[in-house]
């Protein structure tokens, strides 16, 4: 299966080169070698038990290596936008940043800079020279490792010192071809010293053909500076959808990380909080509800390098049909890394016989001065409740779904964005009842 | 106060290091299918035996060891190992027979065989090395049906319980290790309780590895028919050496209908010393079936010793309404590596299983709890609970908690928890408060800690595993 992306590389590695930019393809060849060794990651390797790959790379994609221009207009395509919400917004189509003339995004505050990382990397090389590829290049990932084998472009942010940005950004992913198709892109956000951003990420799909993305995004949050990472998920059956999410910490920095699949294909977000830094926090919660034979995996790892830090983990997954779960909830407290507290939590409710969930909740720990746990618990609705309900009137469709608002509920409070926290709040309502099991406009689903 | 104290605990070093002077009956290093043959000879085994032992030799060859473990395993040169010893002054008539000094290393144990024999009311089996040595009260129990002999003598004398049910749960073909033990296993313990019958004492074998260089393989095999109840202790310490020796155990239980297996362990090998050299790896494939309805098996374990435990002691839960418990205490100090678990898979309506895990780290040493829960889509109602605790008591040793829970039904209930932490200032200081030394107080704590899998250790078990206990932590806590 890899060999044919070996041969199309080493048949068109310089094509892929040519349109990118030096600092991009640097790492180029590296990858590509480490990608030879690994291969696609099989469900043999341990970090992939519950991802199984296969059907989704048996398919032909088309890759778009010489940059052809999509013919797409973003705004006819991306209609869920969240109302209220006043955010800059930018687009990736596929895998390249779509440029648009957006009249809010004028708003930004001096010295901020965005946009196309192929761009970027080629005026101003300098800024990415340190932090490109800083912590992918870590990886001993076969995804990873591809992804810097082909990405050519991507997003790219730096908010410098002690800017605080007062609205979020939005990032908006599109999958837009006429043919199954691949995309491979990377995106870099840099926060400096003090700085303060919040990002919501939507991936959306436009198309009934399959699709396959597999996006590397690495984010640098320096000392004291404060990060929000939203990523809501609202993409077609046909879609897969590999996000790796890197974050590195300094001290005293914050991160929030926020992932919602409502609807999907078959999902993998790997998600990487390096906190390098002491007097961290770091909350990383998501939110899966599926149905069909959508699948979702959830690989995180929170690895405590200093001392004085914080973390907490919170996953709630609501499975039906022939839905299939998987959290990997991994926690490595480093020797040295004492008064270190972390907590983890994985809950997920089986609606249907048929619906599977596997959980692997790990602590690893070295460093004796800390406290840390985890839970998970896999099992159904209370019915004692449900029945407290029934005997008050409360329709048995009602009750089942107030439990089920109630279950999610703590992971929409921990958005902080409030026009979307009221969106999702809604969405995930109608989700639940049913109402849409497609997203908002959307004629692929059925 | 309380790090010296933690110096002094870490400090520790085995207790109950001797060797022995036996001699025994080696036959050359290495491993091939002569060397199989040879130890089928030597145990006058029937061509089916070696047809069994060469098929799972053969297997063996085209397996590689499991990677998957916490564990840093050093290379084992499996042609280096001497794959069989027996004492040579084999099967004695009575106890005159039996060697002194063997009847002294008992001593040296507390399992002084004459004494006991009257005494405890235990039936003991001792394994030394290899060869089953000594087998009591079977006359008592052989009155009540009972079979409790070594393997070798179930494989002469009842070679159709052994075909029917050896191999039946842990198939010859399931891991590096087991499929070793099945090419070259020595000698172990084999166990029938008939229908009905409850037995009316505790058995027990005591293990012990006592000559240099051998790996020691035994294979135990519990059958428990319907209506049935038996308690089984196993207990192992080993002298001190220098050489890493290589432990590839089986263990077997089948329960059938009605019927409870209570399986207990205390585990004491020698665990290297304490810069790490040295020590037993300790390889072990513990699995149980719950083949009938309201079938029951409960396994506890307290490991202490060796340099490198791998140990899965699960449950197959295929009988409708059987239940599973694992209770377990593991102990690492030094450099010693630990990577222990359970598996509970659930196959029948209404099964449930109870995973209680304490682990306690000391020195340089890694503990890991790794277990899995998998709910069938059969399991209707299925339950199950999981508990894994790890405390630890140095800055420099390692707890880590590995759990997989898989389910595929939407009527079970599956939960696990876990917690790390060190002995908290606050829980010493409130000691110190109402008088109780630091000492003591970490005595305390400790052993409170371990007490409620301690308790569920049968009488006779939870003595001896209190005191392992204090010798491997507490003994000079106070």
């Amino acid at each position: 299966m890899e060999q044919q992306y070996i041969d199309l590389y080493k048949q068109f590695h310089e094509n892929i080169k040519s349109n990118s930019a030096p600092v991009i393809n640097a790492l180029r060849d590296e990858s590509f070698e480490l990608f030879e060794t690994l291969g696609f990651p099989t469900s043999d390797l341990e970090n992939y038990k519950y991802t199984d790959l296969n059907a989704s790379l048996s398919i032909d994609y088309g890759l778009n290596i010489n940059r052809i221009h999509f013919p797409v207009d973003p705004y006819q395509v991306f209609k869920c936008d969240v109302p209220g919400i006043h955010s800059f917004l930018f687009f990736v189509v596929n895998d390249a940043f779509f440029p648009v003339n957006e009249p809010r995004n004028k708003d930004l505050p001096e010295g901020v800079i965005v946009g196309s990382l192929k761009e970027i990397a080629e005026t101003q090389p300098d800024l990415l020279k340190n932090y490109y590829g800083k912590l992918s290049s870590k990886q001993r990932d076969g995804l990873v490792a591809f992804n810097g084998t082909f990405a050519q472009d991507g997003f790219f942010m730096y908010v410098p010192k002690n800017v605080v940005l007062e609205h979020p950004v939005q990032l908006v992913n599109i999958m837009r071809s006429d043919v199954d198709f691949m995309a491979n892109s990377h995106n870099l956000i840099i926060l400096d010293e003090g700085a303060k951003m919040q990002l919501l990420v939507c991936d959306h799909t436009v198309d009934n053909v399959r699709f396959f993305a597999n996006r590397v995004t690495e984010v640098f949050v320096g000392e004291n500076a404060v990060y929000e990472h939203y990523k809501l998920e609202n993409t077609h059956t046909r879609m897969t959808n590999l996000t790796t999410l890197l974050i590195q910490q300094k001290d005293s920095s914050t991160v929030l990380t926020n992932l919602i699949t409502l609807h999907n294909g078959f999902t993998r977000n790997t998600v990487e909080i390096d906190l390098d830094g002491e007097h961290c926090e770091t909350e990383l919660c998501g939110m899966v509800i599926g149905d069909k034979n959508q699948q979702v995996d959830n690989f995180t790892t929170i690895l405590h390098n200093q001392p004085n830090c914080h973390s907490s983990e919170l996953f709630k997954y609501v499975l039906d049909d022939v839905s299939k779960g998987g959290f990997t909830g991994k926690l490595r407290v480093a020797k040295d890394a004492q008064k270190t507290s972390a907590f983890q939590t994985n809950r997920n409710i089986l609606l249907n016989k048929t619906a599977k969930m596997r959980t692997r909740p790990q602590l690893e720990i070295y460093a004796d001065d800390v406290k840390c746990s985890h839970g998970a618990t896999i099992g159904q609705l209370d019915e004692s409740a449900k029945f407290y309900m029934q005997q008050r009137g409360i329709s048995e469709t009602e009750a089942r779904l107030l439990l089920m608002f109630a279950f999610t509920s703590d992971i929409i409070d921990n958005i902080r964005i409030p026009a979307l926290q009221d969106r999702i709040k809604i969405m995930v309502e109608n989700r639940l009842r049913g109402e849409i099991s497609k997203c908002e406009g959307c004629m692929i689903c059925q | 106060m309380a790090e010296d104290i933690l110096h002094e605990v870490t400090q520790n070093e085995y207790k109950y290091g001797f060797t022995s002077d036996i001699e025994t009956d080696i036959i050359p290093i290495g491993l091939n299918e002569e060397v199989i043959r040879l130890i089928s000879s030597k145990k006058n085994e029937p061509e089916w035996m070696l047809d069994f032992r060469l098929k799972a030799y053969r297997h063996w060859l085209t397996q590689e060891i499991p990677q998957w473990a916490h564990l840093e395993i050093p290379k084992i040169d499996y042609q280096s190992i001497a794959y069989y010893a027996a004492p040579r002054k084999n099967a004695p008539k009575s106890l005159d027979e039996v060697d002194p000094e063997l009847l002294k290393t008992f001593d040296k144990l507390g399992i002084p065989l004459e004494e006991q024999k009257a005494l405890s009311g235990m039936a003991v089996d001792a394994v030394m090395d290899s060869v089953s040595v000594k087998t009591t009260f079977k006359e008592n129990l052989a009155e009540l049906g009972i079979i409790f002999c070594s393997f070798s003598e179930a494989v002469e004398h009842h070679p159709d319980l052994v075909k029917k049910y050896m191999s039946s749960v842990v198939p010859y073909t399931d891991n590096f290790f087991a499929t070793l033990n099945c090419a070259v296993f020595s000698d172990g313990s084999f166990v029938y309780i008939p229908k009905g019958v409850r037995c009316p004492m505790e058995l027990s074998t005591y293990f012990r590895i006592n000559s240099l260089n051998t790996g020691q393989f035994e294979r135990t095999l519990i059958i428990a028919d319907e209506d049935s109840y038996v308690s089984y202790l196993e207990g192992c310490t080993a002298p001190m050496r220098d050489e890493n020796q290589l432990h590839a155990a089986i263990v077997e239980i089948v329960v059938m209908k009605n019927a409870e297996v209570k399986y207990s362990t205390v585990q004491n090998w020698y665990p290297g010393d304490k810069n790490g050299k040295g020590g037993i790896f300790n390889f072990v494939t513990k699995r149980g079936i719950c083949k009938g309805e309201n079938s029951k098996i409960s396994w506890t374990q307290v490991e202490t010793g060796s340099a490198i435990t791998w140990k899965y002691p699960s449950c197959i839960l295929l009988g409708d309404n059987s239940s599973a418990e694992f209770y377990s205490v593991a102990v690492t100090n030094h450099y010693q590596q630990a990577d222990t678990g359970t598996k509970m898979l659930h196959i029948g309506k209404n099964t449930r299983s109870h995973i209680l895990s304490k682990g306690i780290s000391a020195g340089y040493s890694q503990n890991s709890y790794r277990g899995l829960v998998k709910v069938n889509p059969a399991a209707q109602n299925a339950r199950n609970f999981s508990q894994c605790d790890s405390l630890l008591l140095s800055d420099k040793c390692g707890a880590h908690t590995f759990p997989y829970m898989e389910v595929n039904n939407d009527s079970s209930v599956v939960e696990h928890e876990a917690t790390t932490s060190k002995i908290s200032e606050d829980q010493i200081f409130y000691c110190n408060q109402r008088g109780i030394s630091t000492e003591d107080a970490i005595g305390l704590i400790v052993n409170g800690y371990a007490k409620e899998v301690l308790n569920k250790l049968p009488m006779e078990f939870a003595v001896e595993a209190q005191k392992l206990l204090q010798i491997t932590l507490e003994g000079s806590v106070g």
